[in-house]
């Protein structure tokens, strides 16, 4: 089956992305197929590979980028809501005038089409938020 | 055709749960996740609230927060991710009510 | 891929406290394009998006109340209200805008895009979706 999954809130502050990640991960291990994860609201800071968090705690931007690049997992993060949160590619940097980008391994800044594409070419969507 | 209801915010803090359960149609299942998984503990004010209801709770969530099962109100099935998984596919759509 | 499925945006908070009812709105915007079968509900503090007379000048903030008003420009037809959610808020449908679409088949008739339902039947509405957005 083919998932579509919405990301809305940033990592640490809330569940949301840990959740996220781990229903990924089992769909993926039963093999389904992930379509798409899309990053809207404040869960566009789950791409910023600027996070530093403690050793001893999870790395969740690069737990991400390593499930995109071991799966070819899209990860999208939504153009209008990351530039209210400065979230930036080389693309974005260039179009808005900012002198520097910090979008993690794996992940692309599209349109929030891509979100009602996911949904309408997915067998389900699954949201989790705050 | 069925949904699957997903909570997950504590019935004792947010009205998500009241809300999801005024939803629930027969062939529903409500799956508790994250804060929600509250919900499902015995003895406490709102489990009545599930009475009748197709329940799963995800069992790290429950552990993660030290509700060991047996302290579960009766019926609720405990699920892994990979049982989230089968309830996504199970249904023919998903409410994720936040 | 199939060619219409139906979408609903399921709306549950209040504007302005938080993002999710601007950022919710500009899904169903740019959705318009997909050509897809959409409602709008609007439940629990979702019904407050709705209220008439909203002025953000003294916040700072953008007001995006209008843009209900435009929903019917976008082929948006169907705007689901929830009437526990605004009786238990002391509300009417007097306190909300009037939302209005113009009917192509019936030379542009004016007709109403919000349906007033309960809890029960709101369910059934949900339970022949294709796909919930939730935000």
């Amino acid at each position: 089956m083919k998932f579509t999954i919405q990301v809305n809130e940033g990592p640490y502050q809330h569940q949301a992305a840990d959740s996220a990640y781990n229903f990924v991960k089992a769909a993926l291990e039963k093999g389904h197929d992930i379509f798409r994860v899309f990053f809207y609201h404040d869960g566009v800071n789950n791409g910023t590979r600027l996070t530093t968090p403690p050793q001893d705690d999870r790395h969740v931007v690069d737990r991400w980028s390593e499930l995109a690049r071991e799966n070819e997992i899209d990860l999208v993060i939504c153009v209008a809501a990351a530039q209210r949160r400065g979230i930036v590619d080389a693309g974005e940097a260039e179009r808005n005038g900012k002198d520097a980008t910090n979008i993690a391994d794996g992940f692309r800044i599209s349109g929030l089409g891509q979100l009602i594409e996911g949904a309408v070419q997915s067998d389900r969507l699954v949201v989790f938020g705050d | 055709m069925s949904i699957l209801h997903i909570v997950n915010k504590s019935p004792y803090e947010k009205n998500s749960l009241d809300t999801a359960v005024g939803f629930v149609k027969n062939g529903d299942t409500v799956l508790l996740i994250e804060d929600a998984v509250y919900a499902a503990a015995k003895g406490g004010s709102v489990a009545a609230k599930l009475d009748g209801l197709d329940v799963s709770v995800l069992g790290s969530d429950l552990a993660a927060r030290g509700i060991a099962e047996d302290r579960l109100i009766d019926g609720v099935s405990v699920v892994d991710y990979s049982g989230f998984v089968d309830l996504v596919e199970a249904k023919d759509s998903t409410q994720s009510w936040l | 891929m199939p060619d219409v499925k139906k979408l609903m945006y399921v709306n549950r908070r209040a504007p302005y406290g938080t993002i999710y009812a601007w950022e919710s709105l500009e899904v169903v915007l740019v959705g318009a394009a997909f050509d897809q079968d959409v409602s709008l509900a609007f439940l629990d503090d979702g019904v407050y998006q709705l209220t008439r007379g909203q002025s953000t000048e003294g916040i700072g903030m953008k007001n995006f109340s209008a843009i209900y008003s435009a929903l019917g420009d976008y082929e948006v037809t169907r705007i689901y209200v929830e009437k526990e959610s605004l009786e238990e808020r002391g509300l009417t449908l007097d306190d909300l805008q009037h939302l209005t679409w113009e009917d192509e088949d019936e030379d542009w008739a004016e007709k109403e895009s919000i349906r007033l339902v309960d809890r029960a039947e709101l369910a059934d509405v949900m339970s022949n979706q294709d796909v919930m957005f939730n935000f």
